[in-house]
């Protein structure tokens, strides 16, 4: 007769496998490691970029140099050493102006094996993607069909060529140069990332979607995603990531700016599932992300990420609420097994007159690790009527993990109004006995129990990716135990 | 159908049960009554599985096979259906979909396919208007925040759903009042039949006056000490427990 104790839980959820963790035998050109003004410059060269973008790279890279990276946040991790990484690699295959059909044979494999195939994508009318992989883009799909409606989605190294005044006019006006450590890094070397512009009154009639995926050893993977949904439009966005396993903890550090001008929407969802490292802790990506969005007025900004991967996880998908009646939102799942570590949250600032925004956040902890919330919600002087509700759940899985929640308030207007609850809860032997006497197994009723606590957010995913994003839980918590 | 042979249980070194022999045919109904602290419970959850219990001696077999080596889930895909006395909360996860995860869970053991929607939609409005339960409550959460009556009817309609060979209600009739008892009780009785069997353990006959047993055993202090036919409990409720004990201890 099997028993099943919370060392036995605890046991089952060690067991699980990473399955992106394997590496596409790619030739790559990869930059030598370490980081100077002159590595700065030949990326910007090698992108082709123009002289204002060089300079803008140079001067982030000048403001980087006199920082330090930040250690507030509720993570230990040996730091890396920003002079043994290779800032740029690119699959040797790919030039940026050849057509989905040129793509290298070998990079069709790894998305194939990836679970995506780029014919599928084709025919899918619904999603349109742009693949990254270490420092480039590789592939869009679906450009022509959006561009007649005027949609721009395209790498960003390509729309800083072809749409100038655009990038010029909002790049990094949400995430200035300086905003922080991992953000100035990205901004002097950044090699790719998505574009998008939705013109006025328009509906984007798809999901966008990117990919990103790091191959090369020892190579840093910084993409920059703006995104500007004029007046009046509506965009859905989604992005996945996926990694190799390896030994060596290797760094991604993204920057992406959302601009939603007067009466728009953008709906961002993210599914990470970079390679948390293996059960002892050992590799890992390091994921220190800036996300951040402005609202102009009636606008609204939806943040909706599944966190199951990296080994550290330093994430604050953030709205600025700048137009009256503006409205932010943040839905987050973010799990941690093993050793891996997440300090991930979100910072509701409140500036226009009712303004609302709502948090919900689960956290779901198993084996040794660490997760926390950290989250501001900032009422300033002039946000009449402001509200905010959060609620902050957490679920223990055995006995040594841990779950933190960190809410910071700031209100400077006396007709704002905050609501915040927490829970913690535990999944526990007798929940797991009930299933089991119903048929259902141990691995199943894990499932179900932490499906069921997500719900509120998974619900939020497009349809497409809901299913998805369930099964990522599962895979994350079980292991594939079959 | 189940045979239990000289059962001995107990948690951590504590013995509870002390050698329980009982046989029960298909298409009986046999009732467990015993007062406080005599094992009850602890049958029940020992022929369901429940681990912090350790079989120390004796055996349990259904149909021939030997449950005590089951896990379970197993144990539950081959029949066993345990109503809990006290049914936990699983938030965020309807009533609908536990009872479609749990009749696919045993399907997919049993080698079938997962039960067409439209059959479990039709089967889910049949056994819901059976235990008068209303659609709304479907879609809640499963026994998160439903009052004491609300799991019990909750308990009795996965058993409807699921069809048990052996279904053991453990004291389901606690916190009913008289209409819930008259529901599950009509539950129960549906649920009748040659090839199925129902073992109720109660420490009140009242809910007896709605389902009639065949067999009526009283437990007391591990062991079957006395078995009879219905007129056994209504003897009990008469008298209580105390001429059991004289009985024994003489």
């Amino acid at each position: 007769m099997s028993k099943y104790t919370e060392d036995d839980l605890e046991k089952e959820l060690q067991t699980k496998e990473y399955e992106y963790g394997f590496y596409t035998d790619i030739e790559s050109e990869t930059f030598p490691i370490g980081l100077n003004e002159d590595v700065v410059r030949a990326i910007s060269k090698k992108k082709e970029e123009p002289e204002w973008m060089t300079e803008w790279r140079l001067e982030a890279f000048r403001a980087w140099q006199e920082m330090e990276e930040p250690d507030w946040a509720n993570v230990n991790y040996k730091k890396p050493d920003f002079q043994a990484i290779a800032y740029y690699s690119a699959p040797v295959a790919v030039d940026p102006n050849k057509t989905l059909d040129d793509v290298d044979a070998d990079l069709l494999a790894m998305y194939k094996k990836l679970g995506i195939s780029i014919d599928e994508q084709k025919k899918m009318n619904n999603i349109a993607m742009d693949i990254v992989v270490d420092s480039v883009s590789v592939a869009t799909t679906f450009k022509d069909t959006l561009a007649k409606k005027g949609i721009i989605f395209c790498p960003i190294s390509e729309a800083i060529k072809e749409h100038p005044e655009l990038v010029r006019k909002y790049l990094g006006t949400i995430v200035p140069q300086k905003d922080n450590f991992y953000a100035a890094l990205n901004s002097a070397v950044f090699s790719d990332g998505s574009f998008c512009y939705i013109p006025k009154g328009v509906r984007c009639p798809m999901e966008l979607s990117t990919y990103f995926r790091i191959n090369q050893a020892g190579t840093g993977q910084f993409e920059r995603t703006l995104l500007i949904a004029d007046e009046g439009s509506y965009v859905s966005y989604l992005e996945g990531c996926t990694a190799p396993s390896r030994d060596e903890n290797q760094l991604h550090a993204a920057v992406v700016e959302l601009i939603a001008l007067d009466d728009s929407e953008i709906k961002y969802s993210t599914v990470q599932n970079w390679y948390p490292g293996n059960k002892e802790g050992v590799g890992g990506v390091y994921n220190f992300v800036t996300k951040r969005g402005l609202c102009e007025k009636n606008a609204k900004i939806s943040w909706t990420q599944v966190e199951t991967g990296s080994a550290i996880t330093w994430k604050y998908p953030s709205c600025i609420l700048k137009g009256n009646n503006s409205i932010g939102e943040f839905y987050s799942i973010a799990v941690t097994n093993n050793y891996q570590q997440a300090d991930t949250g979100t910072k509701m600032i409140h500036l226009g007159k009712n303004t609302k925004s709502t948090i919900i956040s689960k956290g779901i902890s198993a084996g040794h690790s660490q997760n926390s919330y950290r989250g501001l919600v900032h009422m300033g002087p002039r946000a009449e009527n402001a509200r905010n509700f959060s609620q902050c759940d957490s679920l223990l899985m055995g006995n040594a993990c841990g779950a933190h929640t960190f809410p910071y308030i700031e209100v400077k207007n006396n007709t704002a109004q905050v609501e915040h609850e927490a829970t913690t809860s535990k999944i526990g032997e007798d929940q797991i006995f009930y299933c089991n006497q119903r048929g259902i197994d141990t691995e199943k009723a894990i499932a179900l129990i932490v499906n069921g606590f997500s719900k509120d957010v998974l619900n939020k995913l497009p349809m497409e990716f809901a299913v998805e994003a369930q099964k990522l839980l599962e895979i994350s918590l079980e292991g594939s135990v079959g | 159908m189940l045979e239990i042979k000289n059962l001995h249980a107990g948690i951590e070194d504590k013995e509870i049960l002390k050698g329980i022999n009982l046989t029960i045919n298909a298409g009986e109904i046999h009732a467990i009554m015993g007062p406080n602290g005599a094992g009850k419970s602890t049958l029940s959850a020992v022929i369901a599985g429940k681990d912090e219990y350790e079989v120390t001696k004796g055996d349990i077999s259904l149909d021939g096979e030997d449950l005590l080596e089951l896990d379970p889930a197993e144990r539950a895909h081959k029949g066993v259906f345990l109503s809990f006395q006290y049914p936990v909360e699983i938030p965020g996860v309807s009533v609908t979909n536990f009872i479609k995860t749990s009749i696919n869970e045993t399907r997919k053991a049993n080698g079938k396919e997962d039960m067409p929607a439209k059959e479990m939609l039709q089967k889910i409005r049949e056994k819901s208007e059976l235990l008068e339960i209303d659609r709304k409550f479907l879609s809640r959460s499963l026994n998160e925040g439903f009052s004491g009556g609300e799991k019990k009817r909750n308990e009795i309609f996965q058993m409807a759903m699921l069809e048990p060979k052996l279904a053991i209600l453990d004291e389901t009739d606690s916190g009913l009042d008289i209409d819930a008892l008259r529901i599950v009780a009509n539950g129960v009785n549906k649920l009748r039949s040659d090839d199925k069997a129902v073992l109720i353990i109660t420490h009140y006959q009242r809910l007896l006056e709605y389902i009639k047993p065949d067999f009526v055993h009283v437990l007391y202090d591990g062991k079957i000490v006395k078995t009879g036919d219905a007129s056994l409990a209504l003897e009990l409720e008469e008298k209580g427990y105390d001429w059991i004990k004289e009985e024994i201890n003489a």
